[in-house]
């Protein structure tokens, strides 16, 4: 346990002096490349609580993800051309304001959570992860046929969308306004984990006869459980839209669910870190090798092999050992 | 007569044309361990399948507390105070044993779905679990990782774990199972104990101690009960020396 908290610690420390090097040598580019681990880390950490203390594999976390995104690229682009988005019954019009556009984000996507969860935590194992890919593809193709935002194309927003007090345009201001978020899920991941809901939910993920029998259904856990993690991937959905001030159909493809998967899985399912060392370590490897090949995702599968086939914990569980249980 | 706590009346349950269950009617009294005994394949595990709430029976219900609980779930059953432990130890094995406790006094207490407080952190808990924990004499492995308990610990650990929800009624399967001389006799020192608390439906191998704590013994063969009786009464049965007690003499 102390282990890995000094771990943890040594990565937050790395994460908060790199972009201060950035800073100092004037590297915006550093910048947002730290921006982008922290939203990646943050939409792990969402699924880090269904798949790392519920057990659940979900390979369609980027339903939520596009989802969020396409709850900001909604209301931005409403905003920015000043349509509302309805007028009946009453009417809705679109935002820029972060706050705004989270809140509906994390709903959202927490709802899509309840609906998607509660059909296909009916099921366990390899169907789970067929029906949440389903429904991850079936929104990829509903998006895809759907011009009103960009269709096949995607849409861009043209203006970052504002927070009060800051201006979201200078890439720190931004950067540090996704590190409070990551920072606070990570907090908020933590006492979860250790919270009677995460006992319970740990317990239902080893031994679901165990949970029944001291009088708790398994199946109400992981449903809230996958709400809450949906809700946080969602959130990540909408601040990477904005990171890049584009959404697209890609959000919603099985790419992307992959991809947060492989985050937590390189980092250490499970892991509170987990999710932020292997966002790290993917976006540095994306740094490092995608100059060298187009090709560069062999290298993280190789990465991703070794991982699976010889250090389960992941990255934060190959350096601080076996995790102990707290008591 | 002491109050029946538990109850089956005629449950059936067949897969296929094998019967595993054949209108068995069985009842659990206020302050008693009533044994359920029976060769191997005689459907002892089905029973209790059906009486914990994994499996609905084709026929016949069950009683628990008065009330019909045929159709309620295993979570429902445990709820109303069912204290169940396994033939194979069903326990969270990453947690530690004060861990597994805990979710026991949790589980009981309800509350589960809060996010913030640290569970490991209730006092109320905390003291439920050490509690149940001292009474099975696991009091000095409440830090040990359950997957590193020994066999016989962990059958221990079922049993603290049970204690936690405080039932009305316990229904252990084989908890003797694999724990040798000295501690089979300690855990039937316990359970001897313990039906004071709660009445126990006993499914158990270890005829000595199936005979040293039984006030009633139900004998279980192809999925009938040929018969019911104090330890005397089954020693003495004919039917059951030539259908049950033979074949341990013998072996």
């Amino acid at each position: 346990m102390a282990r890995e908290t000094y771990i943890n610690a040594a990565l937050t420390l790395a994460l908060v002096l790199v972009p201060l090097w950035a800073w100092s040598t004037g590297q915006a580019y550093i910048l947002t490349l730290c921006t982008k681990v922290a939203i990646l880390a943050l939409a792990g950490v969402g699924l880090n609580i269904a798949l790392g203390l519920g057990g659940l594999v979900s390979f369609g976390h980027a339903a939520f993800f596009g989802i969020g995104g396409y709850a900001m690229g909604i209301l931005a682009s409403h905003a920015q051309i000043m349509d509302p988005i309805a007028e009946w019954p009453f009417l809705i019009e679109g935002t820029k304001s972060m706050p705004v556009i989270w809140l509906v984000a994390m709903l959202a996507s927490a709802f899509a959570a309840l609906l998607i969860g509660a059909l296909s935590l009916r099921t366990s194992g390899v169907y789970f992860i067929m029906i949440t890919l389903a429904f991850g593809q079936m929104l990829y193709y509903f998006t895809i046929g759907w011009p009103a935002y960009g269709g096949e194309d995607g849409l861009s927003i043209y203006v970052r969308n504002s927070f009060p007090g800051l201006n979201t345009l200078v890439p720190a201001q931004f950067l540090i306004l996704a590190y409070v978020i990551l920072g606070l899920a990570l907090l908020f991941s933590a006492r979860l984990a250790r919270a009677p809901f995460g006992l319970a939910l740990t317990a239902a993920r080893q031994n679901a006869d165990r949970v029944e029998t001291v009088g708790i259904t398994p199946f109400k856990l992981r449903l809230v459980a996958f709400v809450i993690s949906g809700a946080i991937t969602g959130l990540a959905g909408a601040l990477f839209a904005d990171l890049n001030r584009f959404i697209s159909p890609t959000m919603f493809s099985w790419h992307t669910s992959g991809e947060i998967m492989i985050f937590v899985i390189l980092g250490g399912v499970g892991r509170l870190y987990g999710p932020v060392a292997g966002a790290a370590l993917f976006i540095l490897l994306e740094h490092l090798l995608g100059g060298i090949s187009d090709y560069w995702l062999i290298y993280v599968g190789a990465l991703l092999l070794g991982v699976v086939l010889f250090a389960r914990g992941g990255l934060i569980g190959t350096l601080a050992g076996r995790e102990v249980a707290h008591g | 007569m002491a109050e029946i706590v538990l109850q089956t009346n005629g449950i059936s349950k067949s897969f296929g044309a094998l019967k595993a269950s054949d209108n068995i009617s069985l009842d659990l009294r206020a302050g008693e361990i009533h044994a359920l005994i029976g060769p191997n394949g005689a459907g002892k595990s089905t029973l209790i399948k059906q009486i914990a709430g994994n499996m609905q029976p084709d026929n016949g219900t069950v009683q628990f507390l008065g009330r019909d609980v045929t159709a309620l779930d295993t979570v429902a059953r445990a709820r109303l105070g069912l204290g169940r432990t396994f033939q194979i130890s069903a326990l969270a094995m990453e947690f530690t044993v004060l861990q597994n406790a805990v979710l026991g006094a949790l589980g009981e207490r309800g509350g589960v779905f809060r996010f913030f407080r640290p569970v490991m952190k209730d006092r109320a808990l905390l003291e439920r679990a050490r509690e149940a924990l001292k009474r099975v004499g696991l009091q000095d492995h409440a830090a040990t990782r359950t997957a590193e308990l020994s066999h016989g610990q962990r059958r221990q650990l079922e049993v603290a774990v049970a204690l936690t929800l405080k039932p009305k009624a316990f229904l252990m399967d084989e908890p003797m199972a694999g724990l040798g001389a000295g501690g089979s006799k300690r855990l039937t020192g316990f359970l001897d104990g313990l039906r004071a608390e709660a009445p126990i439906l006993l499914v158990e191998h270890d005829m000595d101690a199936v005979f040293a704590l039984a006030d009633r013994i139900s004998v279980l063969v192809y999925g009938q009960v040929i018969a019911t009786g104090t330890a005397a009464e089954i020693r003495s049965n004919a039917e059951v020396r030539r259908a049950y007690l033979g074949e341990e003499d013998a072996a």
